[in-house]
C-alpha cells in the first residue's frame, strides 16, 4: 500500500487522495515506484478504486524513494514534484535521506540483525503456541490475561465488536478461571485441575483440565502460566466406557449365570448329554457322559479299551450328522452299544442327535443325548410279564367264574331241593299232627265220655284210672300242639298278623283269661299299666301267646306270694317291655340258658315235680324273635323270677 | 221228644269212632243225630233230612267238607242249616278257609264231646235269636 504520508502547498484530504495500492500496475503512481527513474506524470489518473484526483493541468515529477538500494530496486516511496520536470542536487539529496529514514521505518536496512532474528523468534514463539490445540497462557496472579494463544483468546478475550453473547461468555470465563486459579495457588500449586468452562461460540459446556504454573521473571514479577485440556469429550468418553463396561459387566454375569444354570441342567439330566463342535471334537459333557467317556489315568487298561470303543462308536455316530447335508431342525436317532468302562456292562442307548446352527445357517455344534435303554428293554420284559400273569389271571378267574356259576346252579338247585324238602317237613308234620289228633280225640272224647257217666255210675278205681288216661291224652296233645307250634314258627308258616292294638287292654285280657287258674292258685296277681299306654303295632296274637306262656309258667311254679305284671315304654327307644315278676322257686343262674331250650325244663328228671313239656319258653323265645325282640330273666333261686319281654312297638315286616 | 225240643243234627264225619262218639253223646245230651260218611252223603242227607244242624269234617274221602259245604250253602233249600266246621288241621288259615267255604263256625279237633255239645247249643241259639 502506497500511502500519502505528507504535502506541502496540498490539502490533508489531498495527500490521502495519493494512497495507491501496489498490486494495481495501471496506476501511475506504482509504475512509478518501479520506475529506474522519475517519471513525468499528467493528467487523470486510475487508482483501481473509482477515486481520480488527478495531478492537475501541470505535469508532476514522480521520484521513487530507494535510500542506499540499487537503482533497479523497488522504491519504498514516491516524491511528487510540482516544480518542473528537472531533478536538480537538492532533490537527489533529499530523496536519498529520505528513502533512507523510510527503510529505517520499515526496519529494513540499518536495523540490527539480532533484532530481526528477535522477531523472528517471537514470530515462531506465536506460530508455534497457536498450533498447540489446547489454550495456553500466561496471566499475573490475578488471572488478567499477558500472553495468550488463539485458542485461549478465543475463550477469554472479546473486542467491543463481538457480539453481547460471546462477551458476558468470556466475562465469565475470566471470572471462572480466575477463581480456579487462585484457589490452584493456594491449594495445591502442580496439581491439575477441572475447570468446566462455556464455548462462547455456541454456549455449550466445555471441561478442561487445568494446569498452572507459577513463573518468577525478576522484571515482570509472578505470572502464571496455564495449560488448559479440553476433557468434555474424554470425560464423555470416559463416561461411555463406564457405562459400557457395566454393561459389559451385567452381561458377562449374565451370560456366566445363565452358562452356570445350563451346566446345572445338563448335570441333573440323568442321560448323557455331549456336545461336540462342527468338527466333532467334544465341547461340553455332563457327568454321565463323563462316567462312559473319561477315564482316570490309573484306570485298569480294559476300561482305557472300553472308553476308546465308546468314543469311537460315538463318532461314528456323529459323523453321518456332521457330514450329510441337512437343514436346521434335523434330528438323528440311532442305537449305540456301549459299555460302562468300570463295571464292564453292556449299556444298550437310543442316540438322538440335534444340530446347532447359527442365524446364518452355520453349523456350530451338535447335542446328542444317550439315553438309557435298559429301563425301557426291562419295562418292556415286565409289561410282557404283566400282561402274560394278567392274562392267566384273566384265565383264571373266568375258570373261577364258570366254578362259581356251576356252584351257584348247585346251590339253587340244593335251595330247591331243601325249599322242598322243608315243604315236605311242614307237611308231613300236619299231616302227623292231623293223624296224631283223629285217633287221641277219640280217646280222649269216649274218656270224657265215660267220666261224664254216659255208662253209668263208674267205681272209684275205674273212674282214678280214667282219669290218668285223660290226662296223659291231654299231656300228649299238648305236646303235639307244641310240636306243631314251633315247626309252623320255623318253617315261617306262622306269619306276622300286624295289627295296630294297646298293651294296658292286653294284659287285663290275658288275666281274664286265666281267670279260673287265678282264682284256684290263691295267689296275689296284680298289674301295673304303663302311665302312657303305647299303641303297639305288632302281631297281637303272638304277643298274647307268649304273655300267656310266662303268666301260665308264673302260676304253675309259684306256690305263695304274689304274681305282678308290668308294662313299661321307653319313648326314646320305642320299645315296649311286659314284665311277669313272681315269688315262685326260683331259678338258679347255671339253668338260665338252659330253660329257653327245646324240650327242657330246670328238674327233666322222669320223677319231675312239675308237668308241661318243656316247649313253652322255646316257644316264646323264637316268638319274641319273630317279634323283633328278646325274652330276658333275672332269678335268684328261691325267691322268685323276673321275665321280661322286649319288643319294639313297630314289629319288622 | 217234638222237633221243637229235640233239634236233629247231621254229624258227618268219616272216622267212624269220633263219628259215633259225637253222635252218641249228642244224643245222650238229648238231640237227634243222622250220619253221614262224606259229602255226597252230607249233601242228600242235609237236602233230604233238613237238619237243624251239620257238624261237617272237612277232611272227607270224595267231595270234602269244604266242597260239601259250598254245595249246602249255595242250594237255597238249605242255605239256612247252620254248618260247625269240625278238623283236626290246626294250621293257620284253617279256620280262614272253612268260613270262606261258607260254615257259620269252627271247632278244633281233638274237641271233647262236653265241648262240642256246647258250641252246638250256641249255634242254634244264635239261629233261634237271629
Amino acid at each position: 500500500m502506497l500511502v500519502g504520508v505528507a504535502g506541502v502547498g496540498v490539502s490533508h484530504d489531498d495527500v490521502e487522495g495519493y494512497a495507491a495500492v501496489l498490486t494495481h500496475l495501471q496506476d501511475p503512481l506504482v509504475r512509478a515506484l518501479t520506475a529506474p527513474a522519475p517519471m513525468t506524470l499528467r493528467g487523470n489518473r486510475d487508482n483501481g478504486h473509482g477515486r481520480h484526483p488527478g495531478f492537475g493541468a501541470s505535469p508532476v515529477l514522480a521520484v521513487p524513494l530507494r535510500g542506499d538500494r540499487q537503482e533497479d530496486a523497488e522504491g519504498v516511496g514516491l516524491l511528487l514534484l510540482k516544480t518542473g520536470t528537472s531533478v536538480t542536487g537538492d532533490v537527489n539529496w533529499l530523496v536519498t535521506v529520505l528513502g533512507q529514514k523510510l527503510d529505517q521505518i520499515r526496519g529494513r536496512g540499518s536495523l540490527t540483525e539480532e533484532l530481526r532474528k528477535l522477531r523472528r523468534e517471537r514470530a515462531l514463539f506465536f506460530t508455534i503456541i497457536n498450533s498447540v490445540t489446547d489454550p495456553i497462557m500466561l496471566t499475573d496472579t490475578e488471572g488478567r490475561l499477558i500472553v495468550a494463544n488463539s485458542r485461549a483468546e478465543k475463550l477469554f478475550a472479546a473486542t467491543e465488536e463481538e457480539s453481547e453473547g460471546r462477551r458476558r461468555a468470556v466475562e465469565l470465563n475470566n471470572m471462572l478461571f480466575s477463581a480456579a486459579l487462585s484457589r490452584t495457588v493456594v491449594e495445591a500449586p502442580s496439581e491439575a485441575r477441572e475447570l468446566l468452562l462455556v464455548d462462547p461460540s455456541d454456549g455449550s459446556d466445555l471441561l478442561f483440565e487445568v494446569l498452572s504454573t507459577t513463573v518468577e521473571d525478576p522484571r515482570e514479577g509472578t505470572g502464571i502460566v496455564s495449560v488448559l485440556r479440553n476433557i468434555t469429550d474424554l470425560r464423555r468418553a470416559t463416561e461411555q466406557i463406564e457405562e459400557n463396561y457395566q454393561k459389559v459387566r451385567v452381561a458377562e454375569a449374565a451370560v456366566r449365570a445363565e452358562r452356570d444354570r445350563l451346566n446345572l441342567i445338563i448335570d441333573s439330566v440323568a442321560d448323557p448329554i455331549i456336545v461336540t463342535d462342527q468338527s466333532g471334537a467334544t465341547v461340553l459333557m455332563n457327568a454321565p457322559s463323563e462316567e462312559l467317556f473319561t477315564v482316570g489315568p490309573d484306570a485298569p487298561s480294559t476300561a482305557q479299551r472300553t472308553v476308546q470303543s465308546n468314543d469311537a462308536h460315538f463318532s461314528s455316530f456323529i459323523s453321518g450328522l456332521l457330514l450329510g447335508e441337512s437343514g436346521p431342525g434335523e434330528i438323528r436317532r440311532g442305537e449305540i452299544g456301549l459299555m460302562n468302562p468300570l463295571s464292564g456292562e453292556t449299556i444298550p442307548v437310543e442316540a438322538i442327535a440335534g444340530k446347532v446352527l447359527t442365524e446364518t445357517g452355520e453349523l456350530t455344534a451338535v447335542v446328542t443325548i444317550l439315553h438309557d435303554r435298559r429301563e425301557a428293554l426291562e419295562r418292556t420284559r415286565l409289561y410282557e410279564q404283566l400282561r402274560s400273569a394278567s392274562d392267566e389271571l384273566q384265565m383264571r378267574v373266568q375258570s373261577a367264574t364258570a366254578e362259581l356259576a356251576t356252584q351257584n346252579e348247585l346251590l339253587r338247585r340244593q335251595a330247591i331241593e331243601l325249599e322242598q324238602a322243608s315243604r315236605l317237613k311242614s307237611q308231613f308234620l300236619a299231616n302227623m299232627s292231623h293223624e296224631f289228633r283223629t285217633p287221641l280225640n277219640a280217646i280222649l272224647g269216649y274218656t270224657h265220655m265215660l267220666l261224664q257217666g254216659v255208662a253209668g255210675d263208674l267205681p272209684g278205681n275205674i273212674r282214678r284210672q280214667l282219669t290218668r288216661i285223660d290226662s296223659n291224652g291231654r299231656h300228649l296233645l299238648t305236646i303235639i300242639n307244641e310240636i306243631l307250634d314251633i315247626t309252623r314258627i320255623e318253617a315261617g308258616k306262622m306269619p306276622m298278623q300286624i295289627s295296630e292294638f294297646s298293651l294296658n287292654e292286653l294284659v287285663p285280657e290275658v288275666m281274664t283269661e286265666l281267670d279260673p287258674v287265678i282264682s284256684r292258685s290263691k295267689l296275689l296277681v296284680t298289674s301295673r299299666l304303663a302311665s302312657e299306654s303305647p299303641l303297639m303295632v305288632s302281631d297281637r296274637q303272638k304277643v298274647k301267646q307268649v304273655l300267656v306262656n310266662l303268666l301260665s309258667n308264673a302260676l304253675k311254679f309259684t306256690h305263695q306270694g304274689r304274681i305282678e305284671i308290668g308294662v313299661d315304654f321307653d319313648p326314646s327307644t320305642r320299645m315296649a317291655s311286659i314284665i311277669v315278676k313272681d315269688t315262685g322257686i326260683g331259678i338258679a343262674p347255671e339253668h338260665h340258658d338252659k330253660i329257653f331250650e327245646d324240650f327242657r325244663q330246670v328238674d327233666d328228671s322222669p320223677s319231675r315235680q312239675y308237668g308241661g313239656t318243656g316247649l313253652g319258653l322255646a316257644i316264646c323265645r323264637r316268638l319274641a324273635s319273630a317279634l323283633g325282640g328278646r325274652i330276658t330273666l333275672h332269678s335268684t333261686l328261691g325267691e322268685g323270677s323276673l321275665f321280661t319281654l322286649t319288643i319294639p312297638s313297630e314289629a319288622p315286616q | 221228644m217234638t222237633t221243637e225240643t229235640h233239634p236233629l243234627i247231621l254229624v258227618v264225619d268219616d272216622y267212624q269212632d269220633a263219628r259215633e262218639m259225637y253222635a252218641e253223646y249228642l244224643q245222650y245230651s238229648g238231640f237227634r243225630v243222622a250220619e253221614a260218611r262224606n259229602g255226597n252223603e252230607a249233601v242228600s242227607q242235609a237236602r233230604s233230612l233238613k237238619p237243624d244242624l251239620i257238624l261237617m269234617d272237612l277232611s272227607l274221602p270224595g267231595m270234602d267238607g269244604w266242597e260239601a259245604t259250598r254245595v249246602l250253602k249255595a242250594d237255597e233249600e238249605t242255605r239256612h242249616i247252620p254248618i260247625v266246621a269240625l278238623t283236626g288241621h290246626a294250621l293257620a288259615g284253617a279256620s280262614e278257609g272253612a268260613r270262606k267255604a261258607g260254615c257259620d263256625s269252627f271247632v278244633t279237633k281233638p274237641c271233647l264231646p262236653d265241648d262240642l255239645v256246647v258250641e252246638v247249643k250256641r249255634m242254634l241259639n244264635t239261629v233261634k235269636q237271629g
